[in-house]
C-alpha cells in the first residue's frame, strides 16, 4: 500500500509537470498533425478505396521515434541537471517506485496522445465499414509499442544530465529496434542468412506490432513488449544506482 | 540517535571520504566544517542515503541506511546543497508533493503544509512557482520541505550559503528553536555560524576527521584562541603552509 502511494505521488507530479509546461501541448499537436498528414496525404488514404487504419498503424512507429523521446528525455536528465534527484532519492521511497512513477506517467502521456487520434477512426467509419476488432487490437498494440519506446526513453534519460543527449540516444536506440524488423533491412539479410534475419526481426518493435495489427492479440507479442519494458526498467535501476553524483 | 560508522567513499581511484565515524545525540547541533572538496557533502549524501558508501554505514534512530534505507530516510529531513526544487511547481504544490511522498493525506496533509508555510514565512509566495523565487525564498522553500514531517534528524548542507545577513539570522534562529528536540547536522564555511548555533564541531579535511569537540575546545588548540586559526592550522596541507 505504501509502495502504491509512493508511485502515485510521483506519477501525479510528473503528469502535472507535463501539462504545466507548454512543451507537452506542442508535442501533442505536432504528433497529431504529423500522423494525420502521413495517414491521409502521404499514403493517399482516400484513393486507396479501403476503409481500414493500415496506413495509420504503418506510420505510427516512425512518428513515435520523435514523439516519445521528446516526452521522456526530461524524466531523469532534468532531475539530474537541477539536482532535484538528490531530494527525490533521499525521500523514503525505493528506486523502483521512483522509476515506476515516472515510467507510468510518461506512458500515460503518450497513451493520451494516441487516444486523441480517434478522429481518424471516426473518419474511417464514416467512409466505410472498418473491422473494428482489428482497429481495437491495433490500438492495444500501439499502447504496448509506446510502452516499449517509453522504457527505452527512461533508460537513456537516466544516463545523462542533458535532455538533448537523452533525446538523440533514445531516438537512435528506438530506430535500431524499428529497423531490425523493417522489410528493406530484413530483406537484405534473409538472402544469405534467413535464420539470422528471422532472429533479428523477432527483436524488433515492428514485427510484433504488425502481428497484433492483424487483429489477433497473441500472448507472445504481449510478453515480448512486457519483457522489453522490464529489461529497460531494470537497466535504468542499475544506471541510477551506479551514478557517482547528482 | 545518529551514528556514523567508518564510512568510506571512493570515486574510481579518488578516495573522497576515508573512514569517517562520529555520533550525534538528541539536542546537539553538530557543525560540519572543512574546506571545499574535503568530503563534507559526500559524507552527508551517504548519511541521507543518496550515495551508497563504499564501506561502512550510518544508523539513524536505530535504522541502518544501507540495509533499511526507507525506514532510515523517514527519520531524516534533508536540505541539499544549493536548495534544489522543481522550477515549474508552486511552493504549495511542491510541499504537497513532499507531503504525499512522506505519507500524509487529506486534512493532515493540508494542516502540515499550512503549518510549514507559516513556520518558514512562505505564506506570501505560496502560489508562486519556485523558478521565480529569490535565493532567500528558494532556500526557505527547500528548508520547509525538510521540516514538513517534523523529523527527529535534520541534515543541512550549507543552509545559509548565499543569504543576506537578515536571512542568515532567520535560519540560525530556526535552527536554535528546533535544537532541543532534534539531532541537527549543519555543514558550513562560516565559522561565526559555528560559534553561534553549534554545540559541537567536526573539522574534516581530505576525507578524514581532524578535530571533533565543542567550539571552545577547538579554540584552545590555537595559541590565538580563534576558530579560523584552528581551521587553517588543521586543514592546510604542508605544501600550502610553506607557500603561506
Amino acid at each position: 500500500m505504501d509502495s502504491f502511494n509512493n508511485i502515485k505521488a510521483i506519477f501525479k507530479r510528473e503528469i502535472k509537470s507535463y501539462f504545466q509546461a507548454p512543451v507537452a501541448y506542442v508535442f501533442m499537436v505536432v504528433f497529431l498533425v504529423l500522423i494525420g498528414f502521413l495517414t491521409f496525404s502521404v499514403t493517399r488514404f482516400y484513393e486507396r478505396q479501403t476503409a481500414d487504419l493500415q496506413p495509420f498503424f504503418f506510420w505510427l512507429p516512425w512518428v513515435f521515434l520523435l514523439l516519445v523521446p521528446a516526452g521522456t528525455m526530461g524524466l531523469w536528465a532534468e532531475e539530474r541537471r537541477a539536482h532535484t534527484i538528490e531530494l527525490l532519492l533521499t525521500m523514503p521511497i525505493t528506486m523502483f517506485e521512483a522509476i515506476m512513477g515516472k515510467f507510468l506517467a510518461a506512458w500515460s502521456f503518450i497513451v493520451i496522445s494516441i487516444i486523441l487520434t480517434f478522429p481518424i477512426v471516426i473518419t474511417t467509419s464514416y467512409l466505410g465499414n472498418p473491422d473494428l476488432g482489428a482497429v481495437a487490437a491495433g490500438y492495444v498494440g500501439a499502447i504496448l509499442l509506446a510502452g516499449a519506446y517509453v522504457s527505452v526513453g527512461i533508460l537513456t534519460s537516466s544516463m545523462t544530465r542533458s535532455q538533448v543527449i537523452s533525446f538523440v540516444l533514445s531516438l537512435v536506440f528506438c530506430l535500431l529496434f524499428v529497423l531490425a524488423g523493417w522489410d528493406p533491412v530484413t530483406g537484405a539479410f534473409s538472402k544469405w542468412a534467413p535464420k539470422l534475419a528471422e532472429l533479428i526481426a523477432s527483436f524488433s518493435f515492428i514485427t510484433h506490432f504488425e502481428s497484433i495489427q492483424r487483429g489477433v492479440i497473441d500472448l507472445r507479442d504481449v510478453i515480448y513488449y512486457i519483457s522489453v519494458m522490464a529489461f529497460m526498467i531494470a537497466a535504468t535501476h542499475v544506471v541510477l544506482n551506479n551514478r557517482k553524483s547528482a | 540517535m545518529l551514528e556514523v560508522k567508518n564510512v568510506c567513499k571512493n570515486f574510481g581511484d579518488i578516495q573522497a571520504v576515508r573512514g569517517v565515524s562520529f555520533e550525534v545525540k538528541k539536542g546537539e547541533v553538530l557543525g560540519f566544517l572543512g574546506p571545499n572538496g574535503a568530503g563534507k557533502t559526500t559524507t552527508m549524501r551517504m548519511i541521507t542515503g543518496f550515495l551508497p558508501p563504499t564501506s561502512g554505514t550510518a544508523t539513524i534512530c536505530g535504522y541502518d541506511i544501507t540495509t533499511n534505507p526507507v525506514e532510515a530516510k523517514k527519520q531524516i529531513g534533508y536540505l541539499p546543497e544549493n536548495a534544489p526544487a522543481y522550477d515549474s511547481m508552486t511552493v504549495s504544490d511542491f510541499l504537497g508533493f513532499i507531503a504525499e511522498i512522506r505519507g500524509f493525506s487529506g486534512q493532515e496533509k493540508k494542516d502540515r503544509i499550512d503549518a510549514t508555510l507559516q513556520k518558514c514565512r512562505l505564506d506570501k509566495v505560496r502560489n508562486q512557482t519556485f523558478g521565480t523565487l529569490s535565493k532567500g525564498y528558494r532556500q526557505r522553500t527547500c528548508f520547509a520541505q525538510a521540516i514538513l514531517h517534523n523529523p527527529p534528524v535534520l541534515i543541512m548542507d550549507e543552509p545559509t550559503d548565499g543569504l543576506d545577513p537578515n536571512q542568515k539570522h532567520v535560519v540560525r534562529q530556526m535552527i536554535k528553536e528546533m535544537a532541543s528536540e532534534k539531532v541537527i547536522i549543519v555543514s558550513t564555511h562560516i565559522l561565526e555560524e559555528v560559534e553561534s548555533v553549534c554545540t559541537r564541531a567536526i573539522i574534516i579535511s581530505n576525507g578524514t576527521i581532524v578535530a571533533n569537540g565543542t567550539p571552545d575546545d577547538l579554540k584552545k588548540k590555537s595559541s590565538t584562541g580563534r576558530l579560523d586559526d584552528v581551521f587553517r592550522m588543521l586543514t592546510l596541507d604542508k605544501e600550502d603552509k610553506a607557500n603561506g
